[in-house]
């Protein structure tokens, strides 16, 4: 058992904190910042070499930058930061100690050395084999060594939040079921895993094969394996990311689940389907049949599709509830107008749920469909969908949390105020023109990953539509807004953690302690308040869902005739 | 609240709001309609992917290319073959950093497209019509693809190959 001076009691919230587990979440939420400011600086290089006006990079450079762009900010920092949100799911939120410290701090460790391995590997010059590292291309075999430590890393953070779950559950730290957070936490950890056995699969046999040990690798299978792990790791995302808005939604305005039951079968549908992911690198590869492509793009008939659907009722819906049994009732949307938009942590979390609904999702299953991926495989619209998943969803609900966590773990007060109030605005705002001009440029054919659209260089000549140019401009612009928000965050982050007001903590008395966040009424499950302003959002989004889609088939219908 | 357990020990037998369970089922039929789509377009659509693919070697499908621009060629363009062939089998090379041979073909006409890499991975994206495909080394794509624009297109490699990538630009031409 741990003693009381293992433990304080968070003087907001009423959490019992375990001191070792508040260590190993800050470390890993600070290597992730790092790795965010590091990858996002790459970023930026990125998106201004591909503003022809400004073309600042040379080509050699900005192949090397994008490949560490995707691998600092889509990796090492997304990864790390969930590291942290696992063991605050379960240490924090169940009022635990956290399982074997010390192995946690392996894996720390692991995951560090790992991503500077491979980030030397990259910086090096030898590596530039983009984040994905299709064979034949070959890499230094430090750069697939670093990936696997790294993975490893996270594999035994994995490990460590299914054990404080067993902790917790002998301890009797909790009764009854575990919270819907860190349910989605659970989800997170178990796709996770799946993960990363897909990225040992692939990626052992190809340090091998980069070292001359292995003779040969085939593209299609490395491709097929490798993307089990490449796509599956976005729905570690979406899953943790999810998690996030209950939270926040939770801590914030005191929102219940509408339905425990509801909300935990949308996030089973992602352990069960979203691993079949893979598939939709594979649309226009020779050598897999259409039955195959078919049943696997559309994750088995879009059940995993569905219990993002399902989310993206249920939490704005949790959020109205809430609001309603406060008392604003006022219209459609009183509730909404109501809302703590002043507060950085909201107003992030929402803007990362309908950014990450309307953009990412809509665009990810219309580009996903067998037939439509023909007109937009490797164009421009495939960074544009996953800058909408991954930075406006998951990336900018981390930003959001970080507001809660700063208090809550790091014990300061946030510095800045003002500046934090706008941060999730001008990131939010950046992203989503990344989001829509890469879109823009990919459904005018702009290839992904090409440092030269002018083809200045080339033996043969080729224009871009001139309204590509202009789409890529204005890419440019908005990551410049982008970068800005992340610095923003980046500044407001360190500043508070170095020199906010401290935030006193109470010593754990051993006395039972409850949470104390203000939780609205004790509606059950059906009984919650009608929640007609979700209605309606909800039915604007399946409006503009099935539109697109069908304007995708049109546009599809355009093209040479092929079979 | 979702940060802390359950209020309703028995969770899951509390009853579920009409709202919730209107949404799940509309989501449900959408994606049995997204799901059907595809299917349908394979027996509707007049554009489909190619299930047809064979194993080759970088100097089989070579050989193969060769003979075709050995027989059919019609002019050189800077140091590009181009080749005007009869409707039928014809093949496209991908290499560091070209397209290989340029083909002309007529509208109309229906031609079985083989692709091959010859070293790394490579994107076909033929534009402006904008169709992408993904080409490996060692697997031989056929596309059975039936031109009905007359022009002068461009095949843009969107895979990154190497240094060389955004120079590796081809063509096609399409005659009457």
């Amino acid at each position: 058992m741990a003693t009381n001076t293992e433990f304080r009691i968070c003087p907001t919230t009423g959490l019992r904190v375990h001191l070792p587990a508040e260590l190993l979440i800050k470390a890993n939420a600070v290597a992730a910042v790092v790795f965010l400011a590091v990858g996002g600086f790459f970023g930026l290089l990125v998106a201004l070499t591909r503003w022809p006006a400004v073309h600042v990079l040379p080509a050699d450079w900005f192949y090397l930058a994008l490949t560490a762009h995707g691998l600092d900010v889509l990796l090492v920092w997304i990864i790390f930061f969930e590291m942290a949100v696992l063991y605050f799911a379960s240490a924090v939120l169940l009022g635990s100690r956290i399982a074997t410290p010390k192995i946690a701090w392996v894996g720390f460790t692991l995951m560090l050395l790992g991503a500077l391995i491979t980030n030397v590997a990259v910086l090096q010059g030898g590596s530039t084999v983009m984040f994905t590292s299709y064979v034949p291309m070959q890499a230094h075999p430090s750069f697939y060594l670093g990936l696997i430590l790294f993975a490893v890393g996270a594999l035994i953070g994995c490990f460590v939040f299914f054990g404080t779950l067993v902790v917790a559950k002998e301890e009797k730290t909790y009764e009854g079921s575990i919270p819907l957070v860190t349910f989605g936490a659970l989800t997170a950890a178990i796709i996770a895993v799946f993960t990363i056995a897909s990225g040992a699969i692939i990626l052992i046999p190809t340090l091998l094969w980069s070292m001359g040990i292995i003779s040969h690798i085939d593209p299609l299978v490395y491709k097929t394996v490798w993307w089990a792990m490449g796509h599956s790791s976005q729905q570690i995302n979406v899953s943790a990311h999810v998690a996030v808005w209950y939270a926040i939604a939770a801590l914030v305005i005191g929102a219940k689940p509408l339905s425990e039951k509801v909300s935990r079968t949308a996030f089973l549908m992602y352990i069960l389907f979203l691993q079949l992911a893979s598939a939709h690198h594979l649309l226009v590869e020779p050598g897999l049949s259409s039955e195959w492509k078919i049943f696997n793009t559309s994750y088995a008939m879009y059940l995993a599709v569905l219990g993002s659907m399902i989310h993206g009722m249920t939490v704005p819906g949790s959020i109205e509830a809430a609001q309603r049994a406060k008392g604003f009732t006022s219209g459609l949307f009183g509730w909404l107008r109501k809302a703590p938009w002043g507060n950085p942590a909201f107003s992030g979390m929402f803007m990362s749920l309908v950014l990450f609904g309307f953009l990412g999702g809509i665009s990810g299953v219309v580009m996903g469909t067998e037939q439509i991926n023909l007109i937009m495989h490797n164009t421009l619209y495939v960074p544009g969908h996953f800058h909408a998943t991954v930075v406006a969803g998951t990336t900018l609900a981390f930003m959001a949390i970080t507001y809660l966590l700063v208090p809550l773990i790091f014990r300061r007060e946030l510095v800045m105020k003002k500046l934090a109030q706008w941060q999730p605005y001008v990131f939010a705002i950046g992203v989503a023109g990344i989001s829509l001009f890469m879109m823009g440029a990919g459904t005018l054919g702009v290839s992904r990953r090409h440092w030269d659209i002018t083809f200045a260089d080339s033996m043969l000549s080729f224009d871009y539509p001139a309204a590509a140019f202009l789409m890529m401009g204005l890419n440019g612009l908005s990551a410049i807004l982008a970068a800005l928000g992340g610095l923003m965050y980046v500044v407001i982050v360190v500043g508070s953690i170095l020199s906010g007001k401290r935030i006193e903590s109470v010593p754990d008395t051993g006395e039972k302690v409850s949470v104390t966040v203000p939780a609205v009424g004790t509606y059950g499950s059906a009984t919650h308040p009608k929640i007609p302003g979700t209605v309606v959002l909800v039915a604007i989004f399946f409006i503009a869902f099935v539109l697109y889609y069908f304007v995708n088939w049109k546009y599809l219908s355009e093209v040479w005739p092929m079979r | 609240m979702a940060i802390t357990p359950p209020s309703e020990r028995i969770w899951w037998k509390e009853p579920i709001a009409r709202v919730e369970i209107v949404w799940i089922i509309v989501a449900f039929l959408w994606g049995l309609v997204m799901f059907f789509m595809m299917i349908y377009w394979h027996a509707a659509g007049e554009q489909n992917i190619s299930n047809e693919a064979y194993r080759t070697t970088p100097a089989a499908f070579a050989a193969k290319a060769q003979d075709m621009i050995d027989q059919h060629t019609v002019r050189q363009e800077d140091i590009f073959p181009v080749v005007h062939p009869p409707p039928g089998d014809i093949y496209l090379i991908a290499r560091l950093w070209q397209w290989w041979p340029i083909l002309e073909l007529e509208k109309d006409q229906t031609y079985r497209l083989h692709i091959s890499s010859m070293d790394w991975q490579h994107g076909f994206s033929l534009q402006p019509v904008n169709i992408n495909l993904q080409i490996h080394p060692g697997y031989d794509m056929v596309v059975t693809l039936t031109p009905n624009q007359v022009g002068e297109f461009s095949i843009v490699c969107n895979e990154f190959c190497g240094i060389g990538h955004h120079n590796m630009l081809g063509k096609m031409y399409v005659v009457e």
